[in-house]
């Protein structure tokens, strides 16, 4: 276990590396790079210019820039907002909990509709529900997100009324349940995808489970369907399960920004926009980054938990 | 060396096993004939409708659809939307057809080279298509695309800045386990050089997953122009993509649903028809796997 630990940080420590210098890389695209701010300001000359040039050494050479951004990556000076001054790791700190509140009901939604298309299709492989199952997936995996939203929208807050079109909750009502009204349709519509990969690996996965030998020792010695698989068969079958909530971490993210935006949900991917929209770089840049330190970080606890579960893999 | 064979010869293709095995998939010749159609109304729609697509009308702004021979309404400036919606699809098809090829060649470029040369230069390349792949795509995307002038060719690129990893993956890993064959290893001895080995003995064998992931790359490069031209960072006004057809579309969600609800559509069917033609010449080419 030890040396599996040793050797799967090592792995996310150098994906962190490699992550940090396609940041840099970007950073450096952005026209007028990390000084763009300042091109925008009308009272700066361009002695101005190149004095804060001097001054935050990027006259250097570009691998000296690199070593000094990471560095205070690593200490946690993700530098200031343009916006309201702020330290970008505060800003981001303002919004994580929205979007991890949506992600996290919406991963609940599609690992619980997912795992039982996937079952069902497997238990039932051929039959009309397997194969509506299967090109639904497909036909889910190509909807746009943002369309899916929209026309959520649509139907349940214009048309029926039902739900709200927006917002993480009603201003002046913090109740639990407010937040619960208004979490149903973004974390539907952000569930829709991975409902379909979800569904998709684990009909896949049951049918390997269910071709294995301890599954017809278990029916040899008389074990009922039911139990069999409840028992022997979802368990094994839901571990690479895991592994694959890890994977699937990046597109989450991606489906939240889209999501967020059309529901103007106060998360991150929000966040992201706006940033854009005002040219404010360094909260641009610090969410990029942080995104993918929490995929690299998720992969790592998926990893670590199906070997701590699954002792196969630890051996290996 | 058997794949170079049938392939160099357009009937033995054809009555080959992965023709029949494709031909017989129902829901990949769907997928195949809706694309068919979709091109065919893309490049002849525009001449047969009445109205130019940047044609503005202020009088006939929010005609709902089937107004008069406004097939498909008129938006906020009373242009046509079936006009636009066939102009768009040109721009959309094109920049998610030339992103496909552009991350193809990138990926197959890096996965040969990575799964070929192997060491600490494979290493290195795959460490990177890891760190690639940790970026959420469109934070990425959209970064880059804020940054860079937003021509359609900017963007087509940068889409397949953000998608060419999965083919570099499937490339590498169809190289490795080619590269100790017979064929390769007579290859080496007869003298030839390495990039003919990597490219004219060792590539060929590797064609049908590569096939089967490119056509998987246009339905994902389509849908990510989709998603950022609705947030307004892709391809830009008046040029119409059906991703910014939308953009403006959810202020007017309410009094004129059909500006969302049609581009939004087309994405839908052009994206599934290329997902269901991925997955039958997946069975064609008995490629495992996602």
């Amino acid at each position: 276990m030890r040396g599996f630990l040793l050797n799967r940080l090592s792995q996310s420590l150098v994906l962190l590396l490699i992550v940090s210098v396609i940041g840099f890389v970007v950073l450096n695209l952005i026209p007028g790079g990390p000084l763009a701010q300042f091109g925008l300001d009308p009272s700066m000359t361009q002695d101005d210019l190149d004095r804060l040039k001097e001054q935050l050494g990027l006259n250097r050479p570009l691998w000296m820039q690199y070593l000094d951004w990471a560095w205070r990556l690593v200490q946690g000076d993700w530098g200031h907002s343009f916006r309201d001054g702020a330290p970008v790791l505060d800003v981001i700190g303002r919004h994580i909990f929205a979007t991890l509140l949506l992600m996290g009901s919406s991963t609940i939604i599609a690992i619980a509709v997912g795992t039982w298309i996937g079952i069902r299709g497997a238990t039932h492989r051929y039959s009309v529900f397997d194969y509506l199952g299967t090109v639904g997936a497909m036909v889910a995996l190509s909807i746009p997100t943002f369309w899916f939203g929209l026309i959520g929208i649509y139907v349940f807050s214009l048309q029926l009324g039902w739900l709200p079109a927006g917002n993480m909750y009603t201003i002046g009502d913090g109740s639990a349940l407010n937040y619960m009204h208004h979490l149903i349709l973004p974390s539907i519509v952000l569930a829709l995808v991975h409902v379909a990969i979800w569904s998709r690996y684990m009909r896949s996965a049951t049918l390997d489970v269910i071709s294995q030998e301890f599954v017809k020792t278990a029916r040899a010695k008389g074990l009922s369907e039911r139990r069999i698989l409840m028992k022997h068969v979802v368990g094994n079958a839901l571990l690479p399960m895991i592994t694959l909530a890890g994977v699937q971490l990046p597109s989450v993210l991606t489906g939240a920004l889209v999501t967020e935006t059309v529901f103007t949900w106060p998360g991150m991917g929000r966040l992201f926009l706006d940033s854009l929209g005002y040219s404010d770089y360094p909260v641009v840049m610090g969410l990029l980054m942080f995104s993918a330190i929490l995929v690299i970080l998720g992969n790592l606890i998926a990893d670590i938990a199906v070997a701590v579960i699954d002792p196969r893999i630890r051996l290996s | 060396m058997t794949a170079i064979a049938a392939n160099s010869n357009l009937d033995r293709w054809w009555n080959s096993r992965t023709a029949r095995r494709f031909m017989s998939h129902h829901l990949a010749l769907l997928g195949m004939v809706m694309i068919a159609l979709l091109t065919l109304a893309c490049v002849l729609g525009p001449y047969l409708l009445p109205y130019d697509s940047l044609y503005i009308d202020l009088r006939a702004r929010f005609a709902p659809p089937l107004t008069g021979s406004h097939y498909l309404g008129t938006d906020p400036l009373g242009r046509d939307v079936a006009a636009r919606l066939f102009m768009a699809g040109r721009i959309s098809l094109l920049v998610g057809f030339s992103a496909m090829l552009l991350s193809t060649l990138i990926g197959t470029l890096v996965g040969v080279i990575a799964g070929y040369r192997g060491g600490w230069l494979g290493m290195a390349l795959m460490r990177t298509v890891d760190g690639f792949l940790s970026f959420p795509s469109i934070f990425l995307v959209l970064a880059l695309a804020a940054a860079l002038k937003p021509s359609p060719i900017m963007i087509t690129v940068v889409i397949a800045v953000s998608s060419w990893m999965e083919v570099a993956r499937i490339v590498e890993a169809e190289v490795r386990s080619l590269r100790e064959r017979e064929f390769v290893q007579a290859g080496r001895m007869l003298g030839l050089s390495g990039t003919h080995i990597m490219f004219r003995e060792i590539l060929p064998n590797a064609i049908g997953p590569i096939i089967v992931a490119a056509t998987l790359t246009v339905a994902r490069a389509i849908l990510m122009e989709a998603y950022i031209s609705f947030l307004g960072y892709g391809i830009q006004p008046p040029l119409p993509s059906w991703g910014n057809m939308l953009n403006g579309a959810q202020q007017y969600l309410g009094t004129a649903p059909w500006l969302a609800i049609i581009p939004g559509a087309a994405i839908t069917i052009a994206v599934t028809s290329f997902n269901f033609i991925g997955d039958g010449l997946r069975d064609a080419f008995d490629v495992r796997g996602d």
